[in-house]
C-alpha cells in the first residue's frame, strides 16, 4: 500500500517520463539474473540492472484513512514527538516510515535510550512490552550496514511500533536498552552472537546460541558458509549462496 | 543469612580435584549443572545452579545445545520452502510457527485480505487443536517430572488423538508445513470433519478426567501452590506473555486484541488467574484447552467449501495434492491440466516451484498467540524470490530469561516446577 500522497506532489512529478529518468539515474545495485559470479554458471542472462530504490521516508499525516491498520500512527507520532520535546531532544528520530500497515520510527542510535524510556513511561506511549531485538546486515547499506530492530507493544493503548536503529559496520556499537526493558537481555546478546552488534551498557553481553569460543558472527551476509565435500573426484558441494539460483 | 564469596565449583572437570578442592575449604556454596542432559529440563537446557544446602542461591541458563540455524537457513531457500524450516523451531507448536511465518509474508505481499475465508477457518482450526497438543505435553511432561506418570501416560494419551487429526490433514505428525503463503497446502481430505467432531465428543471427558487428577490433588498442590512465583510487574519486565501473563491476573491475548485469521469472528474466553504460580499456570492452560474446544466447534460450523489458496496465479501454490494408491502425491488432474491442458498453468507451475514468487522489497512483523505466548515472526524482503532475514520472536526463549527470578530462593526441587511451568521447548528458544 502506497502511503505517498499524490495529490500534495507538483504535477511535474506525475509524468512518467521524470518517473523514469528518476529511476534510470538511481544506483545500480546488481546485474544480471542469477547473482553467481564465483561459479562457473553461464546460463543466467546478464544483461538485467536491478536499482537502488530510495530509503521510505512517509510525510504527514501517517493516518490513512482507509486502512484502519494505521488508525493511532498520528497519535503515538505525536506523542513521541511532545515527548522527545520535553526531554530536549528532538532530533532523535531521523525520519518514519508508514508502509504495510506498520509503522517505523527510525532512531538515531544515540537517541536510542532516550526514546526507549519515553516509549516506556510516557502516559500517551505506554509501550509496556519490548518483543526483543533482531539484528539484519545489509552489507551495501554503506555508512549503516548493521541494523538493530526493536518492535515495542502497548498493552493500555493496544499499539505496535517498530524502532529501528543503524550502525556502522567499523564501529558496532547500539546502546544497550537492558535497563528500560530488562527482557532485552537474551535478545541483544542474540544480535551480538549472531550480527557482531556490541550492546554498550549490557551488563553480560556473551555469547548466548554459538559455543564461546566461536569465531565470527554467523549470521551476517559476509558470513561464510562453507561447503560440502562429496566423494567424487575430490568435488564439493558448493556453499547455497554460490550455487546457481534465482535472485 | 551471611552468603560468602567463596564457594565449591561441581559444574564441571576432574570429580578427584573437585573432591579434593571441597575437602580443603569450609564453603557451603555449591556450583553445579542441571543439564544439559537432565530428564527434567525439557530438553538440551542448562542450569548452573548455586547450591546452600538446599536452597538455590543463584541460578542461571546456558542454552544454544539446539541451536540449528534455521533462520539463516530460511535465507538460502524461497518464501514458500520456508515453511519446512519454520515448523521444526518449536516442534510442539508447529502450526503456529507455520502460521506466524506465513502471516507475515503475506503482509509482505500486501496480501492479507484476500486469503480465503476456508484457509483462514482451517489455520484457527489446527492451531486451536495444536495448542490443546502443547497444553496436554506441557502438563504431561510435568506430571512426569514430578514422578506422576498416570499424568504423562494420560497427557500424551490425549496428545495422541490430536495428532492423528493433523497426520489425517497434513500428511505428519509433526513438522507439518500445511500453512503455506497464500493459504494452505491442501483441502481438508474427506473424514476430517467427522474425526474432529469424534474428538470433540471424547475430548471434554478426558479434560474431565485430567481436572479430576490435579485439580484438588494435594500431593499435586503441595508441588506447585506458591511455587516459583513471578507477578505481573515482573512479567512486563522480562516480556513474559501468554499463560504465564494469564496466570499473573492480566487477560491479554492476541487473538483478541490483535485478531488474525479471523479470530475476531468466533466467541470464546480468555481464562486469567491471579495466582502468579505453577498452580495458576496449571489452571490457565487447562481452561485454555477448554475454550480452544469451542473454537474448534465453531470452526466446523464455519467451514464452508471453498477453495484454500489464494487465487493468484503468481502467488498460490500450482500443484495440486491427492491421495493415491501408495500415499500422498501429485494429483492426476492437475497433472494432465499442465502436460496437456493450458502452457500458462505449466509455465506457472514450472516458475513458482523452481524460482518461487517475488516479495516486494520492505519489513513486516506478524504476532500470533501461541500456545506459549506472543510468537512473532519478522521478515525482511529485498525484492527477491528468497527471504532477506527473518527473525523469530519466540516466547520460550524470552520466558526462561524468568528461571532466575521465579527460582532463586527456593529449593532445587521447585526448580524443576519452575522450569515445567514455563514450558520451554528447545527446539524453539536455540532455532
Amino acid at each position: 500500500m502506497s502511503t505517498d500522497n499524490e495529490a500534495d506532489r507538483p504535477d511535474t512529478e506525475h509524468l512518467p517520463e521524470l518517473r523514469g529518468r528518476e529511476r534510470l539515474a538511481a544506483p545500480v545495485k546488481r546485474t544480471g539474473m542469477f547473482g553467481t559470479a564465483t561459479t562457473g554458471d553461464t546460463s543466467g542472462y546478464g544483461g538485467l540492472r536491478v536499482r537502488e530504490r530510495a530509503p521510505l521516508a512517509s510525510t504527514r499525516p501517517f493516518t490513512d484513512p482507509d486502512d484502519p491498520r494505521t488508525a493511532d500512527f498520528d497519535r503515538v507520532a505525536d506523542a513521541l514527538e511532545a515527548a522527545l520535546g520535553a526531554t530536549g531532544d528532538e532530533s532523535s528520530v531521523e525520519r518514519v516510515a508508514v508502509d504495510r500497515g506498520e509503522i517505523t520510527f527510525h532512531v538515531r542510535r544515540e537517541a536510542l535510550t532516550a526514546v526507549a524510556r519515553v516509549l516506556r513511561d510516557d502516559p500517551a506511549l505506554r509501550y509496556e512490552l519490548c518483543t526483543g531485538v533482531a539484528g539484519v546486515h545489509f552489507p551495501d547499506d554503506t555508512g549503516r550496514e548493521l541494523h538493530a530492530v526493536y518492535h515495542f507493544r502497548s498493552i493500555t493503548h493496544n499499539s505496535e511500533i517498530r524502532v529501528e536503529t543503524a550502525c556502522p559496520d567499523a564501529d558496532p556499537h547500539v546502546p544497550s536498552i537492558v535497563s528500560v526493558y530488562p527482557t532485552n537481555d537474551w535478545h541483544e546478546r542474540e544480535a551480538w552472537d549472531f550480527f557482531g552488534i556490541v550492546f554498550d551498557g549490557h551488563p553480560a553481553l556473551t555469547r548466548i546460541q554459538m559455543p564461546d569460543d566461536w569465531h565470527g558472527h554467523p549470521q551476517r551476509k559476509d558470513y561464510p558458509l562453507g561447503g560440502v565435500p562429496v566423494e567424487y573426484r575430490g568435488a564439493t558441494v558448493p556453499p547455497p549462496d554460490e550455487r546457481r539460483s534465482y535472485q | 543469612m551471611t552468603v560468602t564469596e567463596d564457594y565449591i565449583d561441581a559444574s564441571g572437570g576432574d570429580w578427584d580435584e573437585v573432591i579434593e578442592k571441597a575437602q580443603a575449604t569450609s564453603a557451603e556454596r555449591l556450583v553445579v549443572n542441571m543439564g544439559p542432559q537432565h530428564p527434567s529440563t525439557h530438553g538440551v537446557l542448562r542450569l548452573i545452579l548455586t547450591l546452600d544446602g538446599e536452597t538455590v542461591t543463584e541460578a542461571r541458563v546456558g542454552i544454544g545445545y539446539l541451536h540449528t540455524g534455521i533462520e539463516k537457513n530460511l535465507e538460502y531457500r524461497t518464501w514458500t520452502q520456508g515453511t519446512t524450516f519454520v515448523t521444526r523451531m518449536d516442534y510442539l507448536t508447529p502450526l503456529f510457527n507455520e502460521a506466524a511465518y506465513c502471516l507475515s509474508v503475506e503482509k509482505l505481499l500486501g496480501i492479507d485480505d484476500r486469503i480465503p475465508e476456508r484457509a483462514s477457518v482451517i489455520r484457527v482450526m489446527l492451531m486451536e487443536l495444536n495448542r490443546m497438543a502443547s497444553h496436554f505435553v506441557a502438563m504431561a511432561t510435568f506430571g512426569m517430572e514430578l514422578g506422576a506418570t498416570t499424568v504423562m501416560t494420560n497427557g500424551f494419551r490425549e496428545r495422541e488423538m490430536i495428532l492423528d487429526i493433523f497426520e489425517l490433514v497434513t500428511g505428519l505428525r509433526m513438522n507439518h508445513a500445511y500453512v503455506r503463503p497464500g493459504g494452505v497446502a491442501q483441502d481438508l481430505p474427506p473424514g476430517t470433519v467427522g474425526k474432529v467432531r469424534e474428538l470433540l465428543k471424547e475430548m471434554p471427558k478426558r479434560i474431565t478426567t485430567m481436572r479430576k487428577l490435579l485439580d484438588e490433588n494435594p500431593v499435586y498442590l503441595a508441588r506447585t501452590k506458591d511455587v516459583a512465583y513471578l507477578n505481573l510487574p515482573g512479567c512486563m519486565a522480562l516480556g513474559v506473555t501468554g499463560p504465564l501473563l494469564r496466570a499473573s491476573g492480566l487477560a491479554w491475548d492476541l487473538r483478541k486484541a490483535k485478531p488474525y485469521c479471523g479470530y475476531e469472528g468466533y466467541e470464546f474466553d480468555v481464562p486469567v488467574s491471579d495466582g502468579g504460580d505453577v498452580y495458576a499456570r496449571y489452571r490457565v492452560r487447562i481452561a485454555e484447552m477448554e475454550e480452544s474446544l469451542k473454537i474448534v466447534e465453531q470452526c466446523l460450523d464455519k467451514l464452508a467449501p471453498g477453495p484454500v489458496m489464494i487465487e493468484d496465479a503468481k502467488i498460490g501454490w500450482p500443484a495440486k495434492l491427492a491421495l493415491g494408491p501408495d500415499g500422498m502425491g501429485n494429483s492426476p488432474d492437475h497433472i494432465a491440466h499442465i502436460m496437456s491442458g493450458s502452457m500458462e498453468a505449466l509455465i506457472h507451475h514450472f516458475k513458482l516451484v523452481t524460482e518461487g514468487f517475488r516479495v516486494p522489497a520492505g519489513q513486516a512483523y506478524a504476532a500470533v498467540e501461541s500456545a506459549k505466548g506472543e510468537l512473532g515472526c519478522y521478515a525482511v524482503s529485498d525484492g527477491g524470490t528468497r527471504p532477506y532475514r527473518v527473525h523469530f520472536r519466540d516466547p520460550s526463549f524470552t520466558h526462561l530469561q524468568a528461571v532466575a527470578a521465579m527460582c532463586e530462593g527456593g529449593t532445587v526441587a521447585d526448580v524443576v516446577a519452575a522450569v515445567a511451568s514455563i514450558d520451554p521447548v528447545m527446539g524453539g528458544v536455540d532455532r
